[in-house]
């Protein structure tokens, strides 16, 4: 039968052309291309590679920056705390101080006045002893005889005592 | 760069579509055509031998003619004579005229190389240096010009199909080496025109084909597989457009087949390791009395051997000259009833160009599947040959 009956010329050419085309798409075409793609595939997956990476440090860097902030926050806190702390302390101490001043302040006038006090006692009391004696005189410069007159001039004079 | 791949992808299904369409057409057209210019030729004929009857060649070359047309078509003969190979190229018939390139005859045989064109022999009717032509077969002729059946000679002719398959290798080399040039200007560049076709195809078969079949070692036998892909697929597809250049049967014919199959099995055998023969000498999980008084496993797998590449072999053989066969038998269904009656040939023409468009999406598909499965046969009887042995235990 025709149909399958392999030609001797078809054979030789077939052979003759398929071996030339082999060997011209195996080095012309396939191999640079094969190359080629494979480089690209390559470079693909690197840039891929290379953007994970970035990403990743990316990620690094954002979590330190976040760490960072974090920390210059609590230090900001702490900074915030100590100075209202301070602040607190001039507040007490300055009030304590105050006080003590006026306390002392105090104090010293109440020396004051009591001595003032017993300087006007003294005084008062030798102006006492004073009159007391004038008054001793004036009775004993009268005469002495009358009780009643001895009375009478010793209320009298008691009357006009003032006791300043 | 998305939107031009887009564009690119769209342009190539839209292309296919019109090829398609056009090859539907075309068939079509051919059919039309050649049924009214063999009606117009019966007239012609007719009128010649009533009105010239002083003319007497032209008679009798008419009456002959009458005799010709007076045979019934004969579908099978058409059919074959488009399945098999020529050693001219028919275009058309017009008219008397029959169109065809004529092809360049190479005969080495005793006398030494003999280089002539088709034309010579006049389609069978004339002798030349010594040979004629009948149908298919060039005879070498004895000095009285009998047939000479001794005499010892090769017909190295450059037949319809070796031109055919020099075209589309021709266009094959083209678009791969241009494809290469780009790649190699930039590979990192995404790809472009019919870059964006071809590439896909070829990391398809890289990584779903050849790696998987035959492992780590792949890259030693892409080469081969890619080419004997692509051979076989560019074939296909010309073998499908009905007119010049395409339309020869060229993966369809055994010899070419023949060729790509004993590509394979003589790689394979290259490639074969000690594992391989001891698997066909001794194959493992079959019990011993299969192996030891009569080897009959052996034989098998001896067998085996060789009826792989040769199933190779005759599947797209057969699959490519079915489609062919049942695409002109559709054709030819137009002109038997249309040789009863021209309604009934019109009628049955409509069926016949439904069937040919489905056929031919078919052949398309077919002519894509054939292609990737001898390329991914191929790569497993590569990967059997390189398999190693701890491979062999688990199954």
């Amino acid at each position: 039968m025709e149909l399958v009956k392999p030609g001797i010329g078809l054979l030789f050419w077939m052979t003759l052309t398929f071996g030339i085309v082999l060997y011209i798409l195996s080095k012309y075409a396939w191999k640079p291309i094969i190359k080629s793609i494979k480089e690209r595939e390559d470079s693909i997956s690197d840039a891929l590679n290379a953007a994970e990476n970035a990403r990743k440090k990316m990620d690094a860097l954002k979590s330190d920056n976040e760490r960072l902030l974090n920390e210059a926050r609590v230090e900001r806190d702490k900074m915030l705390k100590e100075a209202s702390d301070m602040k607190d302390n001039i507040i007490a101490q300055a009030k304590k101080s105050a006080d003590e001043e006026f306390r002392k302040k105090v104090a010293s006038a109440t020396e004051a006045i009591e001595k003032e006090k017993i300087n006007a006692m003294n005084q008062l009391k030798t102006q006492v002893a004073t009159l007391t004696v004038d008054l001793a005189e004036k009775i004993l410069r009268s005469k002495m005889e009358d009780r009643q007159q001895q009375e009478a001039l010793v209320n009298e004079n008691l009357k006009n005592l003032n006791l300043k | 760069m998305q939107a031009n791949n887009k564009k690119t992808k769209r342009l190539i299904f839209f292309s296919s579509i019109i090829l398609l369409i056009a090859t539907a057409w075309v068939n079509t057209a051919f059919s039309s055509h050649e049924e009214k210019s063999a009606k117009h030729h019966a007239n012609e004929i007719v009128s010649d031998s009533v009105v010239a009857h002083h003319d007497e060649s032209k008679l009798e070359h008419a009456e002959t003619e009458i005799h010709a047309i007076e045979e019934k078509i004969k579908p099978g003969e058409i059919i074959m004579g488009h399945v098999t190979d020529a050693h001219d190229w028919h275009i058309a018939t017009i008219g008397h005229k029959h169109i065809s390139i004529p092809l360049p005859i190479i005969i080495y045989g005793e006398t030494g190389l003999k280089l002539f064109s088709s034309s010579r022999f006049e389609h069978g009717h004339a002798n030349y240096e010594g040979y004629k032509i009948e149908g298919n077969h060039i005879l070498a002729l004895n000095h009285d010009g009998t047939v000479n059946k001794e005499a010892k000679f090769y017909d190295l002719s450059i037949t319809k199909i070796v031109a055919a398959m020099f075209f589309a290798v021709f266009v094959l080399c083209w678009i791969m080496l241009s494809i290469a040039k780009r790649y190699r200007k930039n590979n990192l560049k995404a790809p472009k025109g019919i870059q964006s076709f071809v590439e896909p195809l070829i990391i398809f078969l890289r990584d779903e084909v050849v790696k998987p079949s035959i492992g780590p070692k792949y890259e030693k036998f892409l080469p081969y597989l890619l080419t004997i892909f692509f051979f076989i697929f560019i074939n296909n597809l010309f073998g499908l457009i009905p007119f010049f250049p395409g339309g020869a049967n060229v993966t369809g014919n055994i010899a070419v087949t023949l060729i790509l199959a004993l590509g394979t099995f003589i790689i394979t055998c290259a490639n074969t390791n000690k594992n391989y023969w001891m698997h066909i000498i001794n194959t493992p999980g079959v019990p011993w009395w299969l192996k030891f008084p009569i080897p009959l496993m052996p034989i098998v797998e001896i067998i085996g051997v060789f009826s792989k590449p040769f199933v190779l072999m005759l599947r797209l053989f057969a699959n490519i000259t079915a489609g062919h066969i049942i695409i002109l038998g559709f054709m030819s269904l137009i002109f038997i009833f249309g040789e009863m009656n021209v309604g009934l040939g019109l009628g049955v023409s409509l069926l016949s160009v439904a069937f040919s468009i489905f056929m031919n999406m078919l052949e398309l598909l077919v002519a894509f599947l054939q292609a990737y499965v001898f390329t991914l046969l191929s790569a497993l009887y590569f990967g059997m040959a390189l398999e190693e042995h701890h491979n062999e235990e688990s199954h």
